[in-house]
Parts: C-alpha cells; sequence; structure tokens
C-alpha cells in the first residue's frame, strides 16, 4: 500500500519540482536576456523576428545588465545576452558561459530629465543639483556611468536616491517622485511626453557600449545567428535609432 | 504517543521529508559556499554596520508602531461585535497577499509627493515620507501589522472571553480588563505577534526600494545592500547574507519557547 504511494508521490514531487519548461513541444523557443534599457526595442526585433521565423517563440527577459550575466554563468537558459556595458559581457566570458566573440551593436549616451510639469523649475544640467534627484546606484552600469560624469562635471551634490535600475529612475521622474534623474537617451526617447531632456555635458565623450553574444547554452545555434544577424541588420538598426541609439 | 497510534505513514512521512529538505537545502548551501575568509573584511565595512544599524532601526521601530496599532486593531477584531467586522478583517489582511513591490506602489499613491495625501502634506510642510528613515519605517509597518493583528487576534480568541466577563461582573471597566486581563492573557500572541513583524521588517525589501528609494544611511537596508552585492560583488552579497541569515536565527531563538518547543 504505502510503497506503491511511494512511487506515485516520489515521481509527482519531482516533476513538481522541475522548473516549467515550454508549454508545447512543437514551438521552438529562443531565450533572450537582456539589458533593462532595450526593453522597447528588443521587443520590436522580437515581432521581426517571429514574423520571419514561423514556429519560433521568441522569450525576452529583461533586468540589470550585470545579474543577467551572473545567472548565464550560473547556467540559466538562455540562448542570447545582450548587456548594457562591457564589465557585465567580461563577466559572461570569463565565466564561460559566451560562445564565439561579443560584438558592440549599440551606443547609449546619459541624459538628464526632468518630469514634463519640472516641479523643480530644473533649466539644465547647471542647475539640477540642489533639488531631489536621483540617479542609479554605483554598483549599476547606469550609476556608475553617470557618477564618471558627474565627477566631469565637477558636481559633488548627491541624490535623493540610488535606484536599483535605469527603469526605477525613470519611473520616478515620470510620477513625480524626483524632481530629476539621470537616464539613458533611450529612456528618455520611451518616456516622451512625460519628460524633458536635458544633455549632460560630455556624455558623448563617455558612451555606454552595448555588447551581444550567443551563449554556450543555447539551444539552437542558427537560430541565435539569426538573432544576432538581425540586430545588425539595416531593419534592427533602424529600430534601435528610432529608439535613441547611437551606431558605435 | 506514535505506539498507540502506530507507525506514521510514508505518505506523510514523505512530503515531510520533502518539504524539510526544500527549506533546508539553500540555506545549507548558503552557508556551505559563502567566503568565510571575507566576514572580518565585510563586518568591518561602513556600508554593512550602516546598513545593519538602519535594518535594525527602522524594524524595532517599525515593531513598536505595529503593535502600538495592532494590539487595538485585533482586540476589536477579537471582542467586539460590529456591523462589517469580516470586511475590516479581510482590509487589514490583504497586505499579507500583496507583492511587496505593489505595496511600494499603493504606498506612493497614498504618500509620495504626488500622492493622495503626501501632496497636500508636501505643500502644507515642505516634507514627505519618501527618501527618508520615517519612509522605509511606514513601508514597514505597512507589510508587517497584518502578521501582528492576525497572531494577536488568534491569541485573544484562545484566550477565553469568560475571563473579560469576570472583571467586568466585579465591577472592571472594558479598558481596565483590557490592561489586567486580557492584554496579559495574550502576552505570548502578542510577543510572538512583535517578532514575527520585526522579522518581516528586517527582511522587508520590495516596498522598501519601491517607497523609500536607496541610500546609504537614511533608506538602504540590509535586503537593499545585499541586492546591490549582488551586482558589484556576488562573493560579499553571500557574507551579508549571512550576516542577515544569523539575526534570523536570533530571533528564532526568541521564539523558541514557542514554536520549536512546541510538544
Amino acid at each position: 500500500m504505502s510503497r506503491s504511494l511511494v512511487t506515485r508521490v516520489v515521481p509527482l514531487a519531482l516533476v513538481l519540482l522541475l522548473p516549467l519548461s515550454g508549454c508545447s513541444d512543437d514551438e521552438t523557443e529562443l531565450h533572450v536576456q537582456a539589458a533593462a534599457s532595450l526593453t522597447g526595442t528588443f521587443q520590436a526585433l522580437e515581432k521581426e523576428f517571429e514574423a520571419d521565423h514561423e514556429g519560433v517563440d521568441v522569450k525576452l527577459s529583461f533586468g540589470s545588465s550585470t545579474t543577467l550575466a551572473e545567472q548565464a554563468n550560473d547556467g540559466a537558459p538562455g540562448d542570447i545576452l545582450a548587456t548594457a556595458d562591457q564589465q557585465s559581457m567580461d563577466l559572461a566570458v570569463d565565466g564561460g558561459s559566451v560562445a564565439g566573440e561579443p560584438a558592440e551593436f549599440a551606443t547609449n549616451a546619459l541624459v538628464l530629465v526632468v518630469p514634463a510639469d519640472n516641479p523643480g523649475r530644473i533649466t539644465g544640467f547647471d542647475d539640477f543639483a540642489d533639488t531631489d534627484w536621483v540617479r542609479c546606484d554605483d554598483d549599476v552600469p547606469c550609476g556608475r556611468l553617470a557618477v564618471s560624469l558627474l565627477d566631469a562635471n565637477g558636481v559633488t551634490a548627491n541624490p535623493v536616491s540610488r535606484e536599483l535600475d535605469v527603469k526605477a529612475v525613470l519611473a520616478k521622474v515620470t510620477s513625480g517622485e524626483a524632481d530629476a534623474g539621470f537616464v539613458y537617451a533611450t529612456d528618455a526617447v520611451a518616456a516622451g511626453d512625460e519628460v524633458k531632456v536635458f544633455d549632460v555635458p560630455g556624455a558623448q565623450d563617455q558612451l555606454n557600449p552595448y555588447f551581444i553574444a550567443a551563449l554556450k547554452q543555447a539551444g539552437d545555434d542558427d537560430l541565435a545567428q539569426d538573432w544576432l544577424d538581425l540586430v545588425n541588420s539595416d531593419k534592427g538598426r533602424t529600430i534601435l535609432t528610432d529608439a535613441g541609439f547611437g551606431q558605435p | 504517543m506514535s505506539d498507540t497510534l502506530g507507525r506514521p505513514p510514508a505518505r506523510l512521512l514523505i512530503p515531510a521529508a520533502l518539504g524539510t529538505l526544500l527549506l533546508v537545502l539553500p540555506l545549507v548551501a548558503l552557508v556551505l559556499t559563502a567566503p568565510w575568509s571575507l566576514l572580518g573584511e565585510q563586518l568591518a565595512s561602513e556600508a554593512l554596520r550602516e546598513a545593519m544599524w538602519l535594518s535594525v532601526l527602522t524594524a524595532t521601530v517599525a515593531t513598536a508602531i505595529c503593535l502600538a496599532l495592532g494590539l487595538p486593531l485585533a482586540w476589536l477584531l477579537a471582542r467586539v461585535d460590529f456591523p462589517g467586522r469580516r470586511i475590516l478583517r479581510t482590509l487589514v489582511i490583504v497586505p499579507l497577499v500583496l507583492p511587496p513591490v505593489v505595496a511600494g506602489v499603493a504606498l506612493v499613491s497614498a504618500f509620495g509627493r504626488t500622492g493622495v495625501i503626501g501632496e497636500p502634506l508636501r505643500e502644507a510642510t515642505g516634507w514627505s515620507l519618501p527618501y527618508t528613515t520615517a519612509g522605509v519605517i511606514a513601508a514597514h509597518v505597512f507589510v508587517s501589522l497584518p502578521f501582528v493583528v492576525i497572531s494577536i487576534e488568534g491569541a485573544l480568541r484562545s484566550a477565553h472571553k469568560e475571563y473579560d466577563a469576570a472583571a467586568a461582573t466585579l465591577g472592571a471597566t472594558r479598558w481596565h480588563a483590557f490592561r489586567t486581563v486580557t492584554v496579559p492573557l495574550a502576552l505570548p500572541g502578542i510577543m510572538a505577534g512583535g517578532v514575527l513583524a520585526w522579522a518581516r521588517s528586517l527582511g522587508e525589501f520590495g516596498a522598501t526600494i519601491t517607497f523609500a528609494g536607496n541610500y546609504p544611511g537614511t533608506t538602504q537596508t540590509m535586503p537593499t545592500l545585499i541586492y546591490l552585492s549582488i551586482n558589484s560583488d556576488p562573493e560579499a552579497a553571500k557574507t551579508l547574507s549571512l550576516v542577515l541569515l544569523a539575526l534570523s536565527l536570533a530571533v528564532l531563538v526568541v521564539l523558541r519557547d514557542r514554536w520549536l518547543v512546541t510538544p
């Protein structure tokens, strides 16, 4: 009695413990792990890709570049890794998760954004410092870039908060919870009318390079290569440029 | 006991063992893989001491506020018959099932700089909760209060109402009975509620980061520091986690009379 129960319960428990894989067997999945700032463009690329590849389901997941690189090194399922800086890609390369050579495919500049109604009455980079402004934390790429540019411009003021990623900075600004924030040019484009954008002096000298690579654990190397080709195609570049990215 | 009732059945033992494994294994792995040699260096770091102190401070203040508000609320739910009591209990429990990030968004909607209450408050006083230590405490109270209310309400319900009635027949006012009879009888539940709230506050991450932000010394608590360390220095994240784990174990020791020695 108890033996038959064991044979029933144990496999069931094991099955429940396994991560759930795709629902249908006839659909191939391409898992793309990308930096949070690539959200809009990669969603557009996903549509293009799926239109050209019948039966392929692109699964996008977005997060902090370093976290994604760490997860790739820990063996998280993924075919493509796209990071918003070189350090994170180096981390993945050093961790042995990257297949082939990572390629730079876009650049992003840091800009200063304020809410549309500009509660801090900010007129540019010169007078944001004494308002309630936010930036990314020193430990994430957008924060490292912000610190570097602020230092280069001799700004010593402190933010009211060091957010965990750039989307959190943008959210604080668009919701009016902060008077100003440092985000990427692409985030400013995505926010549209919700923000006013000011240039940061020297930002063009410290562009953020975006790297992309296929991962070793890629299920289908050809499919992964197709994604890399799409990103570097004219169509891919147009999507990237429209979103505010620069060309490498 | 088990002799008279027979052997514990496998159909209960196996899932129980699996459950134990699922709970214990990750923590054992954390302890085993943590770079213990870095612990001393980590403990000496300014960032850790600031975050630790802030975590303990905010969790303690939040617990005090939770008890001050939660005890009367639990008493109301357990002892007073009024229309809408079940609705009120449901409302009190809702934050328990909310993802903490949603709790943070809700708090911003109410007390943020542009929130329903936050905006008039800021216009009137120039002060607002976000980006302040008080904001961290507010987030902690929001997520911890339901634990206190549920724990104390349970204790009040199991402590017999007849004692209150006896006190009343002896001439005690309801306030007097509350102080001298109800609270002493429910004390174990009140203590447990307090410890639960403290532990919940200590681990709070989502609501805090969403509502109060992250700045070392003012709003950066241990969980946020650990999350950020995962980005910059995963090994450090493990030692920081060990420190928090040690604190959690200390909480369990405080609770041991209630939970660990249950016959």
